[in-house]
């Protein structure tokens, strides 16, 4: 007789679906973990209910691996319920770890995304000006749709979070690992980052190119450059966010020549990844007056959404402030 | 109550060499400035982390002065430079969080400008004042209410 595998189970939030895939990317891997574990909940994949979860005894899910941000009222109860069934929680790439980039939304609010999304696209064709509501009565029947939030959360404001697995999505070596580990009951201290802990620039190419001292004079964006592919992104005037930003992501934009957007969130010392990087970037600007720097400070197009591209519901103010959003 | 003046909450980060001893000079020469002013003494206008800035303002400050030495005479030859570039962009940055650039100033204080000190912190209060309380903890903003 063996002894019964662990439960395992994958859950999603607000997220769009890469950390699903991220997990079949796992390729032949997929099996051996498989073979080890048992999924008992898996909505992307599998046919389970929440009645079956709600079924299990408190606890007995091994663990639980939750993708996506949280911003709506059905998220919050998924995750409350599957934090009780559940010894661990594993926040699973950037939008549960940082909020990600349905984060942006947090220069936002509900009545501002409801205006442009049901109203003032383009491509909007809305006659009635038909809103969503959590509540409508129809031919009888009581029909309700979960309440959408101001604001969007990393996983960890919501819920105790065990670990965290970053990247958009994250490394199929990161997420192999993390499982290896669980398994293995060879676990880091709670709260950790699943991912080694120093910054991007350590693992790339390209710092061998950097200069004696690192200037820029003027931003671009890298539509409107061609950059070359050897020489760091930095010194040709492009906004890379590897000073700021966690390795482990095994450099793929990087070698696909494009900067780091910041996806991994920032190292341990740090706490808000884009003033971070708003500190380090601000440093090199080359020039020390007034009219000059603000050149190329306006040479950056949205600064903010650039440096907290993953990680503004996470960050120290969180959000944009509520009464300031038109 | 609502005849009761505001007072706002400055948090104030001063250079060790310049600015600090520019506002100990205030105070030996018995100069009065508004006690809205929380100083803090960092080593350099340089050593100023955007962090702090942020979370000054997230613990509730309605406005943060960064002081330092004037452009040539920094102790540390250029820190005064990053400070000022770090300012430049980071207000722009607040601006788009929703936080009035008035709210965060950068001055040059030297240590024998007490008066300039004086006078940059009336200023600075008087001007938070106007604009009234930060209020970064208003509905929303911190939990997930239901707005």
């Amino acid at each position: 007789m063996s002894e019964p595998k662990p439960k395992v189970a994958f859950y999603w939030c607000s997220s769009c679906g890469g950390c699903e895939e991220s997990v079949v990317d796992l390729g032949a891997d997929i099996l051996k973990v498989v073979a080890a574990v048992d999924i008992v909940f898996w909505p992307v994949a599998l046919d389970f209910k929440k009645k079956d979860v709600e079924a299990m005894a408190d606890g007995s899910i091994a663990v639980t691996f939750i993708n996506g941000a949280v911003r709506m009222s059905e998220q919050e109860e998924m995750v409350h319920l599957l934090r009780r069934k559940s010894q661990l929680i594993v926040a699973h790439g950037a939008c549960a770890h940082l909020g990600g980039i349905p984060g942006l939304g947090n220069f936002w609010n509900k009545e501002t995304i409801f205006r442009t999304v049901y109203h003032t696209t383009v491509s909007t064709d809305n006659p009635k000006g038909t809103e969503p509501l959590t509540k409508v009565s129809d031919a009888g029947y009581d029909l309700t749709l979960p309440e959408f939030w101001d604001t969007v959360h990393p996983l960890d404001h919501i819920i105790d979070v065990d670990y965290y697995l970053p990247g958009c999505a994250p490394h199929r070596d990161l997420i192999m690992g993390a499982v290896t580990a669980i398994l293995e009951g060879k676990l880091p201290p709670k709260g950790a980052v699943l991912s080694p802990n120093k910054s991007c620039c350590d693992d790339c190419d390209r710092n061998d190119t950097k200069p004696e001292k690192l200037t820029i004079k003027e931003t671009k964006r890298p539509s409107e450059i061609l950059l070359d592919p050897k020489t760091g992104f930095l010194a040709q005037g492009v906004i890379c966010m590897g000073p700021a930003t966690r390795s482990g992501c095994g450099e793929r934009c990087i070698e696909g020549n494009m900067p780091c957007r910041g996806c991994m969130g920032p190292p341990d010392q740090v706490t808000d990844q884009g003033a971070k990087f708003l500190s380090a970037l601000a440093s090199i600007l080359d020039a020390n007056d007034e009219p000059g720097i603000d050149r190329i400070v306006d040479s950056i197009v949205d600064p903010a959404g650039t440096f907290y591209r993953f990680s503004l519901p996470s960050s120290i103010l969180k959000r944009k402030k509520m009464e300031a959003v038109r | 109550m609502s005849q009761e003046r505001f007072e706002p909450r400055v948090v104030g980060f001063l250079c060790n060499w310049c600015s600090y001893t520019g506002a100990d000079l205030a105070g030996t020469a018995r100069l009065a400035y508004p006690a809205n002013v929380r100083i803090i003494r960092v080593m350099c206008s340089g050593r100023v982390d955007p962090q702090f800035v942020l979370k000054a303002f997230r613990e509730g400050a309605d406005g943060v002065l960064i002081s330092g030495c004037h452009p040539g005479d920094c102790h540390y030859q250029e820190g005064n430079y990053k400070a000022l570039r770090r300012h430049r962009l980071l207000s722009k940055v607040l601006a788009q969080m929703g936080i009035e650039k008035e709210r965060f100033r950068l001055e040059w204080v030297s240590a024998s400008e007490g008066t300039k000190f004086q006078r940059v912190c009336e200023e600075f209060t008087e001007e938070l004042r106007a604009l009234g309380p930060l209020n970064l903890n208003g509905k929303g903003e911190t939990s997930h209410e239901r707005a």
